[in-house]
Parts: C-alpha cells; sequence; structure tokens
C-alpha cells in the first residue's frame, strides 16, 4: 500500500518534471535538433573566466530551476589557467573565456566541440577608492607619482587589455604590483591596500559600493570578447548544449547586460 | 677504523627478523612512488631542447634570488621568535597553552591565500596594526620585499615551532635543573645547555620552515603582489608563466627543484645526521 502510494507519488513528480524539460526544450529553440531522450540531467562542469562569476553563477541557478535533476557546478579563474586545465584533460563540460586568444588555446588543442561563439563583450574601467579621493579621471592620471596602482599581468586577458589601452594613450605607468587575475586587482583597492586598479567593468559593478568606477574613453581599444563553446570530452553533452543556449538566450543577455557586459 | 678487521659489510650475517615485512615494504614504495612519480612527469615533460633559453633570462634569475633572498630572511626570522616559542610552550605551564599551541599551528590549516588577507587585514596599510605603522612610521610592507618576507614567515614559522617543540619534549630536563642546580640563571641554561642539546630539532625545523618559505605562493602573492624584482618570487613566476606557456613554468619549476634539492641535501649532509 504504502509502496505504491510512493511510486505513484514519484511518477507524478516524475512526469512533472519531464513537462518543465519539454517546456524547457521548446524555449531553447537554437537547439532544435535535441530529441527528449537528450534531456540535460547530472552534473555540469562550467570552467568560466573570473569575471563572469555573479553572471554565471546566477545562470547556473536559473539552469538548474529550468532542467530539474541538474546540478552546475563552476570553476571560476584566470582564463588561462582554465585553458591549461582543459588542455590537460580536466573533465569540464563547457568553457567560457574572457578573451578570444584563451579560447584559442583551446581549440587549437582540439578540445572544443564546433566553433566557440562570442555571447558578450566587456570593457575597462579605472577602479578607484570610494569618494575617488586622489580624483582620477582618466589613464594619465594613474601615472601620478606616489599612487599605488595595481594591474593585472600580462598573461591574463585583463592585464593585456589595460596593456592595449594604456599604450593606445602613450601613458607609461608602472603598478605595485602585477596582480594574478583581475578579482585579485580589484580586492586590493577594496581592501585600500591600493589606490587604482585597471579592471572591467563588471567587476567594478559587482563590487558595488567598495569601489569607485572611472569610465575612460581608451577604454574602447581594448574591448574583450568571451568566447563560449562546449568541450570535446564533456562528460555531459546534452547538458553542456543547453547551458551554452542558455547563455546566449534572450534571458542569457539580459542576465549579462545587468552585470555590465555589452552585447556581443 | 673501530671496526678492526676490513670485512665488507654486506658479509655480515643479517640478524634473524630483522628483514623488511613486505606489509611495510609495499605501502612505503607506493609512498615514495607517489611523491615522485609527478616529479618524474615534470622532467620526462620538459622542454629540454629550449631549456638554455629560458633558463638565460635575467628574469628567472631575478625570481630565484629573490626567492632564496625571502626564504632565508624568512627562516631567521623564523628562528629569532620562533625557537623561544617553542621553548615557552614546552617548558612552562600557564592557562590556555594547549589553546595557544593549537593557534600556532593555525597557519598550517588555513589556505594561505587567506593567510595573505589576514595580514593585508593586520598589517596592511589600513589594517588594524598596518595603519599605525603607515601614520607613525610611514612603513607600508604590502607590495614591498619585506611584505614578502613576513608573508612567508607567517606560514613557515609553525614547522619550526612545532618541530621545535617536540624536541624540546623529548629533550630531558634533568640537564636544565643540573646546569640550575649549578647556579646558570634559566636563561643561561637555555642558552648553554638547551640550545645545544635540541640544535639537530632546530635545525629539521629551520629546513622544513625554509623549505616551505621557498615553496610559498598564495600569503605572498595576496599579501605582497608581483612585481618582478621586487616581490616577484619563483613560484609567483611559475605560476604567471603557466597561464601562457606552460613549457617555461616547467623550466622554471625545474630551476626551484634542482636548487631546493642542492641545498636541502647539503645541509641534510653538514647538520642533520646526528637528527
Amino acid at each position: 500500500m504504502i509502496r505504491s502510494a510512493h511510486r505513484t507519488r514519484r511518477s507524478r513528480r516524475a512526469a512533472g518534471a519531464a513537462a518543465v524539460v519539454v517546456l524547457a526544450l521548446g524555449g531553447c529553440s537554437a537547439s532544435g535538433t535535441d530529441s527528449a531522450g537528450d534531456a540535460p540531467s547530472g552534473t555540469l562542469t562550467v570552467f568560466a573566466a573570473a569575471s563572469l562569476k555573479e553572471s554565471f553563477t546566477a545562470l547556473g541557478e536559473r539552469f538548474e530551476k529550468e532542467h530539474p535533476g541538474t546540478e552546475v557546478t563552476f570553476n571560476f579563474g584566470g582564463s588561462d589557467a582554465l585553458a591549461a586545465g582543459i588542455t590537460n584533460g580536466a573533465p569540464a563540460d563547457v568553457f567560457a573565456a574572457a578573451s578570444t586568444r584563451t579560447m584559442r588555446l583551446v581549440t587549437d588543442a582540439g578540445d572544443t566541440a564546433g566553433e566557440p561563439s562570442t555571447f558578450a563583450r566587456n570593457r575597462l574601467e579605472i577602479a578607484t577608492v570610494p569618494g575617488n579621493p586622489h580624483r582620477i579621471g582618466s589613464l594619465r592620471d594613474l601615472a601620478a607619482p606616489g599612487l599605488k596602482v595595481v594591474l593585472c599581468d600580462r598573461a591574463v586577458p585583463c592585464g593585456a587589455a589595460a596593456r592595449t589601452a594604456l599604450t593606445a594613450d602613450g601613458v607609461d605607468l608602472t603598478p605595485v604590483s602585477y596582480e594574478q587575475d583581475v578579482k585579485s586587482a580589484l580586492t586590493k583597492v577594496a581592501l585600500r591596500e591600493a589606490d587604482a586598479a585597471v579592471v572591467y567593468r563588471t567587476d567594478v559593478r559587482a563590487a558595488g559600493d567598495k569601489v569607485q568606477g572611472v569610465q575612460f574613453p581608451e577604454s574602447a581599444e581594448a574591448v574583450n570578447a568571451y568566447p563560449i563553446a562546449r568541450l570535446d570530452n564533456a562528460p555531459n553533452p546534452a547538458a553542456a548544449k543547453a547551458f551554452v543556449a542558455l547563455v546566449r538566450s534572450p534571458e542569457g543577455r539580459a542576465v549579462l547586460s545587468e552585470a555590465g557586459f555589452s552585447a556581443p | 677504523m673501530t671496526s678492526g678487521p676490513a670485512a665488507p659489510r654486506t658479509a655480515r650475517p643479517r640478524p634473524p627478523g630483522r628483514g623488511v615485512p613486505l606489509a611495510l615494504l609495499a605501502p612505503a614504495l607506493l609512498g615514495l612512488a607517489f611523491l615522485l612519480v609527478p616529479l618524474l612527469a615534470l622532467l620526462v615533460r620538459a622542454p629540454w631542447r629550449s631549456l638554455p633559453e629560458q633558463l638565460t633570462s635575467p628574469e628567472v634569475w631575478q625570481a630565484l634570488r629573490l626567492s632564496l633572498f625571502c626564504a632565508t630572511a624568512a627562516t631567521a626570522l623564523s628562528l629569532v621568535v620562533g625557537v623561544p616559542l617553542a621553548w615557552l610552550l614546552a617548558r612552562t605551564e600557564f592557562r590556555g597553552r594547549g589553546l595557544v599551541r593549537a593557534l600556532v599551528t593555525l597557519p598550517l590549516v588555513l589556505p594561505p591565500v587567506v593567510g595573505g588577507v589576514a595580514l593585508l587585514l593586520a598589517l596592511g596599510r589600513n589594517g588594524v596594526v598596518g595603519q599605525y605603522l603607515d601614520a607613525w612610521f610611514g612603513i607600508s610592507l604590502p607590495f614591498t620585499t619585506a611584505g614578502v618576507v613576513l608573508a612567508e614567515t607567517f606560514v613557515a614559522m609553525p614547522f619550526l615551532v612545532i618541530s621545535v617543540e617536540g624536541t624540546l619534549r623529548a629533550a630531558d630536563p634533568r640537564f636544565e635543573e643540573a646546569a640550575a642546580t649549578l647556579g646558570a640563571s634559566r636563561f643561561t641554561a637555555f642558552r648553554r645547555v638547551t640550545l645545544p642539546l635540541i640544535a639537530p630539532g632546530v635545525a629539521a625545523g629551520a629546513v622544513l620552515a625554509w623549505a616551505r618559505a621557498l615553496g610559498e605562493f598564495g600569503a605572498t602573492i595576496t599579501f605582497a603582489g608581483n612585481f618582478p624584482g621586487r616581490t616577484q618570487t619563483m613560484p609567483l613566476a611559475v605560476y604567471l608563466a603557466l597561464q601562457n606557456d606552460p613549457a617555461a613554468a616547467i623550466a622554471l619549476s625545474l630551476v626551484l627543484l634542482a636548487v631546493s634539492v642542492a641545498v636541502l641535501a647539503g645541509l641534510r649532509d653538514r647538520w642533520m645526521r646526528t637528527a
């Protein structure tokens, strides 16, 4: 008796879940070839650039809600470190990088399934301590003597972009530190150990009132494109496909633009 | 010299029951392999052909010099304050000693990056202590070589303290008591009797601390940042090289490994034979 009641309840729940999946698949018309057998389930592992942390975490929660039975785990970090992990066999399903160069490291190794596509763009912004006590108004102001500025290391995309913008403006800047990723650069300003950092607009927005953003025109010289791709040896290809579709959907774009990204 | 007839050592009859039991040998060899295989993999995959070119770049030597200097300074600092701390923990009775001992070992379990953030909050420009260093003395530790030394000391000193405290507990306190009955003050007894007695333990602890400091990454990059020649030690250079150029990262790691093996093997022969 009890057993059969239990079973009924469970099967009803399963039917409900299937209905949601069917609805969700209907929504993701980009992947119209999906059959019901490809309904995403299980764990999805996404390697994503550190700057995507807030928006992808939000998208991951939506994904889990839209596809019950799935669990999204993220590995956020410097794009290069993530690319190195993937080319060395880390079991990931999706890779979202902060630059086309880092994505190319993975595509060159033949580790992506299909062509990567650009899903967002990011611009640089100067992050200063709240109130901007040093009255930083441009990239040139960062070269003022005595000012402690941190940049990302040239090895990571935000550092390469900052270098491009500084060169475009002819600014000769010696920072106190080349940080290993954009979040560490931002942390130095949030803790007021540095007076300013050149980071992404999205990071300034994510930091809330801990830092103050200063836009500068040269940031147009160094716009980062964010490519996303499914990976060739993805343990969960169905979920990978659905997640990429969600990121590129109008819904995904809305979350990304909320975080400060511009359209691809 | 003292053994008389020059019989080959292997000819000595083996005492019964002294063979190595398989139940110990097998896991021991497994453990050894587990430690060595990753290092061998590093050697196998090393870019031998481009190695000379990688190693002649001035940045490598700059980072190596800085690493050796900072690790040695951190070890010296650990010795100066760590040995007395170990003595305090081993030889005195006070309330909350167990708690203090646990707190001393906390940096061992703390993720080094968290240690770095903690150091920023304590000694940074706006830190609990650091704001006064800045306001009164104009000293700002983050982003400086001194900051690297402090970050490494924070992470490495517990190794020294634990090692020295263990040796002190094992050392017979009656020697110190005898010195005291002969009129030595407690400090003199520590300096003339205890310290020579525990020297091997101190040496072992110092070597551990030095090795830990040499490989330190998380606390260093968080507290002192990363600037070539000033705060970029070898582990930081390796990490950043790994981002773009894994071959260079392997080459750098090999240099660090070779230098540490040379130093540790050298020290072992000199000081640690009695340990």
